[in-house]
């Protein structure tokens, strides 16, 4: 099968069962892994993330696709051989110390992952030293950081200077986003990047690291 | 005119944008109408919030809190996740004022436990505590009797607590709703007295279509026992629900709010 059609469709809609059978019978027919992942999986999430950011699609049928997608990607696994999956980059995400706000950062996540990015989410109130701790062991392309709270936002400041002093700064691409966060607030901290939702971070990411 | 839930007029924020361009340049005749429209639509307290303005939110809520007051009678919300911002603020504002908010964060609980306990004021008590959101109706009133009681020990009256149970979007779990909802409920049956409050836009997140949704949540927060909420009272479609289930739930005495909001060209079309 070279086109995956009913697949990509049933993952933009969140059909589960649709999806999870259509991957099966991809597999049966001697598809591979990885072309059923990114010509079905991750083309249907980028069509998702499109369609979200035009306001054609909303987050309840982000996370409905998103959770489909996984459910065919449990089929997948066991056929990918090791290294067979290079990911598109990695990414370190989380909130910001101070900050118990998830949402936005779960969504930003999931459409990552949905991409073909590696997520290590390290979830909320997450210190500059955290930060700079794991990135050192993680080694990502992109640390991403959220924020809710306007008093919260030094953080993000504080976590960039964290990744300098571990003299790693140099080494990832920084990226923000959150209710409060702008455009110019990125531009004052030194951030590479700054994203209003979870569509177009997966959009800024790809700019970030030249991937597509 | 009138309504029986307190309505906290929210429109002076400045993440809106002709908020912050009047607040950036101190266009006092600006904020003084926005303040009087509210007041003249209904609103017992006006919410004030400069959290946008980051450095400057001090001074910007300080002339906030002197500019409305100047022109309108009223008590004022003063909203900020900042201490500093809020301690400057109440010593500008003339009365008792609501102070929103208080949580069982450690620090802001702290920090923020002075600037309740030295004068008298309202205080909105957010249901967040330490490590994480509530999830559920228990999560929930779980925190919030641990604030009643931690601000009763202190000497603020149950009266003067305006407990906000976390309003949660449904986009993303939709028992959300049924949360906030269920936790209203349980809150004012367990500590008669005391008052709840939220707004109403975090429940749309995500969605279209977010007034409708919205003054339908008001709706059913009023029906669970909801005493105060943050809205903005010159939205007419909104009023008019609120009166309505007001009415519809036995609380407006021969419709006399209804009818005269009705007769005074605040309900219905024109």
């Amino acid at each position: 099968m070279s086109d995956y059609k009913a697949l990509i469709e049933a993952v933009i809609k969140g059909d589960i069962k649709t999806a999870v059978a259509e991957t099966q019978s991809a597999l049966d027919a001697d598809g591979k892994a990885r072309d059923i992942l990114d010509k079905g999986l991750i083309a249907a999430m980028d069509e998702v993330g499109g369609r979200f950011t035009k306001g054609q699609m909303f987050v309840p049928q982000m996370l409905r696709s998103a959770k489909t997608m996984k459910e065919c990607m449990t089929l997948l696994e066991p056929f990918f051989q090791e290294g067979d999956i290079t990911p598109k980059g990695k990414v370190l995400i989380g909130t910001v110390k101070g900050d118990l706000h998830d949402i936005g950062k779960n969504l930003v996540s999931m459409m990552m992952e949905g991409a073909g990015f590696e997520i290590t989410d390290l979830g909320v109130d997450v210190s500059p030293e955290n930060f700079a701790q794991r990135a050192k062991e993680v080694e990502p392309d992109i640390v991403a950081l959220s924020a809710l709270l306007s008093t919260t936002m030094p953080a993000m400041r504080q976590t960039i200077e964290a990744l300098h002093k571990a003299g790693i700064r140099e080494k990832v691409k920084v990226m923000i986003g959150g209710a409060p966060v702008t455009e110019k607030y990125a531009q004052e901290i030194e951030a590479d990047s700054y994203a209003s939702d979870a569509g177009s971070a997966v959009n800024k990411a790809k700019e970030l690291l030249g991937v597509s | 005119m009138g309504s029986t839930m307190i309505i906290v007029g929210e429109k002076i924020n400045t993440s809106r944008k002709s908020i912050e361009e009047a607040v950036r340049k101190r266009d006092a005749t600006f904020i003084t109408k926005v303040a009087r429209d509210q007041a003249e639509a209904g609103a017992h307290y006006i919410d004030v919030n400069a959290g946008t303005f980051l450095d400057q939110e001090v001074d910007c809520l300080c002339w906030l809190v002197e500019t409305v007051q100047s022109e309108v009678n009223l008590p004022l919300c003063l909203d900020s996740p900042n201490p500093k911002a809020l301690s400057e603020a109440v010593k500008r504002h003339k009365g008792e004022a609501m102070i929103n908010s208080i949580s069982l964060e450690e620090d802001r609980f702290q920090s923020l436990l002075p600037v309740i306990t030295s004068q008298p004021c309202h205080v909105v008590a957010l249901c967040m505590a330490q490590t994480s959101m509530p999830t559920t109706v228990e999560e929930r009133v779980q925190v919030a009797s641990e604030l009643i009681k931690k601000l009763t020990d202190e000497g603020i009256p149950l009266e003067k607590i305006y407990v906000d149970p976390l309003v949660q979007p449904v986009s993303v779990d939709t028992r959300m709703g049924i949360a906030t909802l269920g936790a209203i409920n349980k809150i004012m049956n367990d500590f008669p007295g005391v008052n709840t409050i939220c707004g109403l836009s975090n429940i749309s997140f995500g969605l279209p279509e977010r007034r409708l949704i919205n003054r339908n949540f008001l709706a059913l927060c009023i029906s669970y026992g909801l005493s105060a909420a943050i809205l903005d009272p010159t939205d007419k479609e909104l009023m008019a629900t609120l009166l309505a289930v007001e009415m519809l739930l036995g609380q407006d005495e021969y419709c006399e709010n209804f009818i005269d909001a009705y007769q005074n060209g605040r309900i219905g079309r024109g």
